[in-house]
């Protein structure tokens, strides 16, 4: 059975990335999980100065899901690469850098501090943290925005560049497809969706940010359906992401298109989710007679399903 | 394995966790979940109560103090015998122990006592005398006096309709005795409200006593992995930073911890 899928020029063991963000920057779960055995890690959100993010509380569970808004707290790109990185390597992970930026030159100088430090596999172009107002997000919902940062990244690193896209757009696609056209490797999607909760008995917000973003099995369907537009529209790999809890979530983002799949808000209910969803896709490839797991990757079939039929055992 | 209950909010969860029992050291926390429960779907943090052992000491478990407040508390609340949970731990730092001839006074407002039976276990074991302030809402809220009684733990005890011991908050008493402590000092434990483990640290600071605080956050994960659950700490002149209470803390030197 081979697990292996290909990004660009990486080749992955198998196509489970621990999401930026809800895996510290890795290190934190070595107890947990053998990082070697992920098909990548990617760390938190890293600018080039350290930050302190919002105040709490950052964080309030909602109906199939929590929204947050952590603030992009973080040590900043230079002692992650002094301090993490090394660690990383000697574990065996895949790491990949979620890279924040508040202006175009941020992006491009934290990108060249990472083409410069061994051990980094690729970068994840985080242009779409709902958060904060300087967080990329003025790049990542504009066509233009998107086009612009990832050429300058892409002329400043040989790594591979993976724009991660917000879905706070009308149309995702169009943003996959102007990075595919600035030369990125492959897109991330999703991010956050930007959202709210309001404590009716106090008339106050929940978070102390006020609004932040939903995450978990909430936006799973969002996800998949924005996962399918991309795959229609561009040639690159998605990573797709949003509300992944097992095998069968993993295995229909694969179906939607998507080459590797990430796990955020599923490893704060489970950190050892990780095996568990890559013995479920086993299962399944064995029952589904699959050998190459990359041969599931948009084997979605959207002809029309009779209505007579009810859908049954798919345990949505 | 068991859940007692204690009165209308409070039960007392004991858990079939060998392991984590054997591991666990006092002031430290799990983060449990019912089983197969979707909804809520975040885990919730618990300071380990009790070390549950068999008829020959061998450690079959651990308990949690679990109060009544939310969906998630109200879930464990009801669950019976053979229900399971889901249950990752023990996480986080503990208390550090003080030794004879400092004492060890432990300060506890309502649920957060729950740190305290497993530290007054092992101040016992090194012969530190111990006492233990506890406040209430009313004497019916006191539990495990027994429990403490018979490890020799002295007890103050405060309620707030001054059913039992004294009425009123029991940062009072704790006052008292620090205008009276002695040269060996005390080293003061808290665990409680955030108004009293703010009162808490201050006094302590005040009459020159250390401190250690546990914090209660929301935690997403209890790994370390979201940023949920900082705390403001600030080390010296330095400015203050926020760290993580779940691999920082929760245990916290109350002289450290900045309050807003
Ligand atoms: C607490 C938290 C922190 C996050 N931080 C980041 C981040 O630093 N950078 C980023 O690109 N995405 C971040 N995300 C978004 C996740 O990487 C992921 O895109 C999103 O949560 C959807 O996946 P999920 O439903 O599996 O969690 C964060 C999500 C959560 C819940």
């Amino acid at each position: 059975m081979d697990l292996s899928v290909r990004i660009g020029s990486l080749t992955l063991p198998n196509p489970l990335i621990a999401a930026s963000g809800c895996f510290g920057y890795g290190l934190e779960y070595e107890q947990v999980v053998d990082l070697s055995t992920l098909g990548a890690v990617v760390s938190k959100g890293l600018f080039l100065k350290e930050r302190q993010g919002h105040p709490p509380p950052r964080i309030v569970e909602t109906p199939a899901g929590m929204i947050n808004a952590i603030g992009l707290q973080g040590i900043g790109v230079h002692r992650f690469v002094k301090e993490k990185l090394p660690q990383l390597r000697a574990h065996g992970a895949r790491t990949f850098v979620n890279v924040c930026g508040s202006t175009l030159d941020e992006y491009v100088e934290v990108c060249k501090v990472l083409s410069q430090a061994e051990g980094v596999s690729a970068i994840e172009l985080n242009i779409s943290c709902p958060n904060i107002k300087e967080g990329g997000i003025q790049f990542g919902c504009s066509l233009t925005g998107t086009y612009e940062v990832v050429s300058a990244v892409r002329k400043a690193t040989h790594l591979p560049v993976i724009p991660k896209l917000t879905p706070n757009v009308t149309d995702v696609a169009s943003f996959a497809r102007a990075s595919e056209d600035a030369g990125a490797d492959a897109v991330s999607l999703v991010n956050t969706f930007l959202a709210m909760a309001i404590d009716v008995e106090t008339r106050r917000p929940t978070i102390s940010n006020v609004m932040g973003g939903l995450s978990g099995p909430a936006i799973r369907p969002i996800a998949v359906r924005m996962v399918w537009e991309c795959y229609q529209l561009v040639k690159i790999p998605i990573i797709g992401m949003g509300g992944i809890t097992n095998a069968r979530d993993a295995i229909e983002f694969m179906l939607a298109g998507a080459t590797a799949v990430q796990i955020g808000t599923q490893n704060f209910v489970d950190p050892f989710v990780w095996g568990k969803v890559l013995a479920g896709i086993e299962d399944y490839m064995t029952r589904h007679k699959v050998e190459r797991l990359s041969d599931l990757i948009g084997a979605f079939d959207p002809s029309p399903v009779r209505g007579d039929k009810p859908v049954v055992g798919t345990n949505l | 394995m068991a859940n007692l209950r204690l009165s209308r909010e409070y039960s007392v969860l004991s858990l079939a966790a060998p392991e984590v029992g054997a591991r666990t050291r006092p002031g430290q926390f799990v983060m449990l979940k019912p089983a197969g429960v979707t909804d809520p779907l975040l885990r919730r943090p618990f300071s380990v109560f009790e070390i549950l052992r068999d008829s020959r000491g061998a450690i079959t478990g651990v308990s949690i103090l679990n109060k009544r407040a939310g969906r998630s508390t109200k879930r464990l609340y009801d669950l019976e015998v053979g229900d399971v949970v889901s249950c990752l731990g023990p996480l986080g730092l503990p208390f550090t122990p003080v030794s004879a001839p400092r004492q060890a006074w432990m300060v506890a407002g309502g649920v957060g006592l729950a740190p305290f039976a497993t530290l007054a276990e092992s101040l016992a074991a090194s012969g530190t005398p111990t006492t233990l302030f506890y406040g209430a809402r009313t004497s019916d809220e006191l539990f495990y006096l027994d429990f403490f009684g018979r490890l020799g733990v002295t007890l103050v005890l405060a309620t707030e309709d001054g059913g039992r011991g004294v009425k009123g908050r029991v940062t009072a008493p704790l006052e008292q005795a620090l205008k009276s402590v002695g040269a060996d000092g005390a080293m003061v434990y808290a665990c409680g409200p955030e108004p009293m483990l703010e009162a808490v640290a201050k006094l302590a600071a005040r009459y020159h006593q250390p401190s250690q605080v546990s914090v209660e956050r929301v935690m997403g994960c209890g790994l370390g992995g979201c940023y949920s659950c900082v705390v403001p700490v600030k080390h010296g002149n330095e400015e203050a930073n926020l760290v993580r209470s779940c691999i920082s803390g929760p245990v916290f030197d109350g002289a450290e911890l900045v309050w807003d």
